[in-house]
């Protein structure tokens, strides 16, 4: 039975993700099989007119979320969970007419692009009407490219052209929900705020914008929420505002990214995320966890915790209700 | 020990555009300098020419006033790349990458958090976080006096680039090394570095 709450979510959200499960099945010695369980236990919403972060650690599970929402993963991958889009299960026959149109997806790296294909109609997906040429002409012009750069190839473009074409791809249909898979690895920050801003535009006109990042900070700064993931698990749900302060964080290891701030005193929690092989049982965060006791053993449940929810045994108050726990956390630390 | 870059202009081909056009740059022992600058403005390749992996076009690379791509055997200036995953051979186990360096101390490869049980697994085994630990101890070796870190940070998590800053910066200190830094983010660099230096 689903809280009240809980529907209200599923009819307004644009893309709703319920416990995705996604594993490989892979070869030991021999004929030997084993399933490897790379993303455990994802939640995320997003609703119509917001952008949503995803941020966590490399090898969390993060660009497989995005492959699995278009129904790209490889031959030898097996999902499980619900996929949701405005309010139905999404399909295989759903995706094949949806994607590129109304689902679009922002790839990480160049190697996405054909190479053999110029660059103008490959964003134009073939299509040489004038309505198309016009719209992709207005793009450029956006984007501050040269409308020559429509009759080059992918190999003949800057890192930042081709950061930009492919930020564009998303422009050209009329995407209800935006994918974007690290949009701006290795920009300065004034540079990521920009192409940011066109992002904030989809959003504006109605689109759900996924953002998929390891830069906490310029999810901070563009994103209105943020989930945050760690070991193939959603540990946290949250407005982007409570990112600007510790004490408004509910799971310790969001308030572990915090610190981590060059800003924010730089300091690391000692460990590394486990391997997919030796994960811990319950709470992936367990073995690094300050407040680890015998119940994180148990799968934590989402729990409210202030604007957000969050997954924590110990938790669903945030840091400032516990009595400033940064601050112990501090403490802890320097001893 | 003091590394100098004199009037250095480098360009790739013979008729390729000029990358670094009469730069000069010093970095003396024990301090921390961090490079900033647009993409594409070529602080890669100051680093890759201090570090001797290309000789200038024009003007000298000295370390202790001898060119440093002249320098035979361990090079005392070392380099650690950007993308770990094409630093290290893909078909040999992660021991062999830190017995590429100069005898790594069990300190450091301690001190870097690198576990028994990754030295045996091939590098697409491990996630990019714990191959860079790896490149770094590599580059740690007895001999190293100056560490150019390019970029070493930007593709990993925030708890993963400050446990990796947080024990660089000790080792740096401790052994009294150079380093230069290079970096998108100003707060990292403003967080490590004695010194900033902007590339025009």
């Amino acid at each position: 039975m689903r809280s009240e709450r809980e529907k209200e979510i599923t009819e307004r959200a644009v893309l709703e993700i319920r416990g995705l499960q996604i594993s490989f099945k892979q070869y030991e010695k021999g004929f030997r099989q084993t399933n490897l369980d790379v993303i455990r236990d994802l939640d995320v919403t997003v609703r119509p007119g917001e952008i949503v972060a995803i941020v966590g650690s490399s090898g969390s599970g993060k660009s497989l979320l995005a492959h699995a929402v278009l129904g790209i993963l490889p031959y030898n991958a097996s999902l499980g969970g619900e996929i949701l889009y405005n309010g139905v299960v999404l399909t295989e026959k759903m995706l094949k007419k949806l994607r590129g149109e109304e689902i679009v997806l922002v790839p990480q790296s160049t190697a996405y692009l054909d190479p053999l294909m110029k660059t103008g109609p490959q964003i134009r997906k073939g299509k040489n009407d004038r309505k198309s040429r016009e719209k992709l002409d207005r793009i450029f012009t956006e984007y501050e490219l040269d409308l020559k750069v429509q009759e080059l190839y992918p190999f003949e473009l800057s890192g930042g052209m081709t950061r930009r074409i492919m930020n564009s791809t998303a422009l050209m249909g009329n995407p209800k929900l935006v994918i974007a898979d690290e949009p701006t690895p290795g920009l300065h920050i004034s540079a990521a705020k920009r192409a940011m801003g066109h992002f904030r535009e989809l959003a504006d006109l109605g689109a759900g914008v996924l953002l998929i990042t390891h830069d906490l900070e310029l999810a901070i700064e563009t994103a209105d929420r943020i989930a945050v993931f760690y070991a193939g698990t959603t540990v946290e749900e949250t407005d982007a505002k409570n990112f600007r302060s510790c004490e408004t964080l509910g799971h310790p290891y969001s308030r572990a990214l915090w610190r981590a701030m060059p800003q924010h005193g730089f300091e690391p929690i000692p460990g590394t995320q486990p391997y997919v092989k030796s994960m811990p049982k319950g709470c992936p965060f367990g073995p690094r966890c300050p407040y680890f006791t015998e119940k994180c053993t148990e799968k934590p449940e989402w729990k409210t915790s202030g604007t957000g929810r969050v997954r924590c045994v110990l938790s669903g108050r945030t840091g400032a209700e516990t009595g400033s726990r940064c601050e112990i956390e501090w403490q802890q630390k320097e001893r | 020990m003091v590394l100098q870059a004199k009037n250095v202009s480098f360009r790739y081909k013979d008729d390729g555009p000029w990358i670094l056009d009469n730069v000069s740059f010093e970095v003396q022992e024990g301090e921390r300098i961090g490079l900033r600058g647009k993409s594409g403005i070529g602080k890669t390749t100051l680093c890759r020419l201090l570090a001797g992996y290309e000789k200038p076009t024009s003007g000298e690379v000295l370390l202790d006033g001898k060119p440093v791509s002249a320098i035979r055997g361990y090079c005392p200036v070392q380099m650690i790349w950007q993308h770990p995953e094409l630093a290290v051979n893909p078909r040999r186990r992660m021991r062999t990458v830190l017995e590429e360096g100069d005898r790594v101390s069990d300190r450091t490869v301690e001190g870097l958090g690198i576990e028994e049980a990754w030295k045996e697994r091939f590098p697409t085994e491990l996630s990019g976080g714990e191959l860079q630990r790896f490149c770094i101890a590599r580059a740690l070796g007895e001999r190293t006096r100056f560490l150019m870190a390019d970029e070493i940070s930007t593709m990993l998590d925030l708890i993963t680039q400050s446990q990796i800053w947080n024990f660089l910066l000790d080792e740096v200190k401790k052994r009294n090394l150079g380093l230069v830094a290079v970096s998108h983010s100003d707060a990292l660099l403003e967080r490590i570095c004695t010194r900033i230096v902007e590339i025009k």
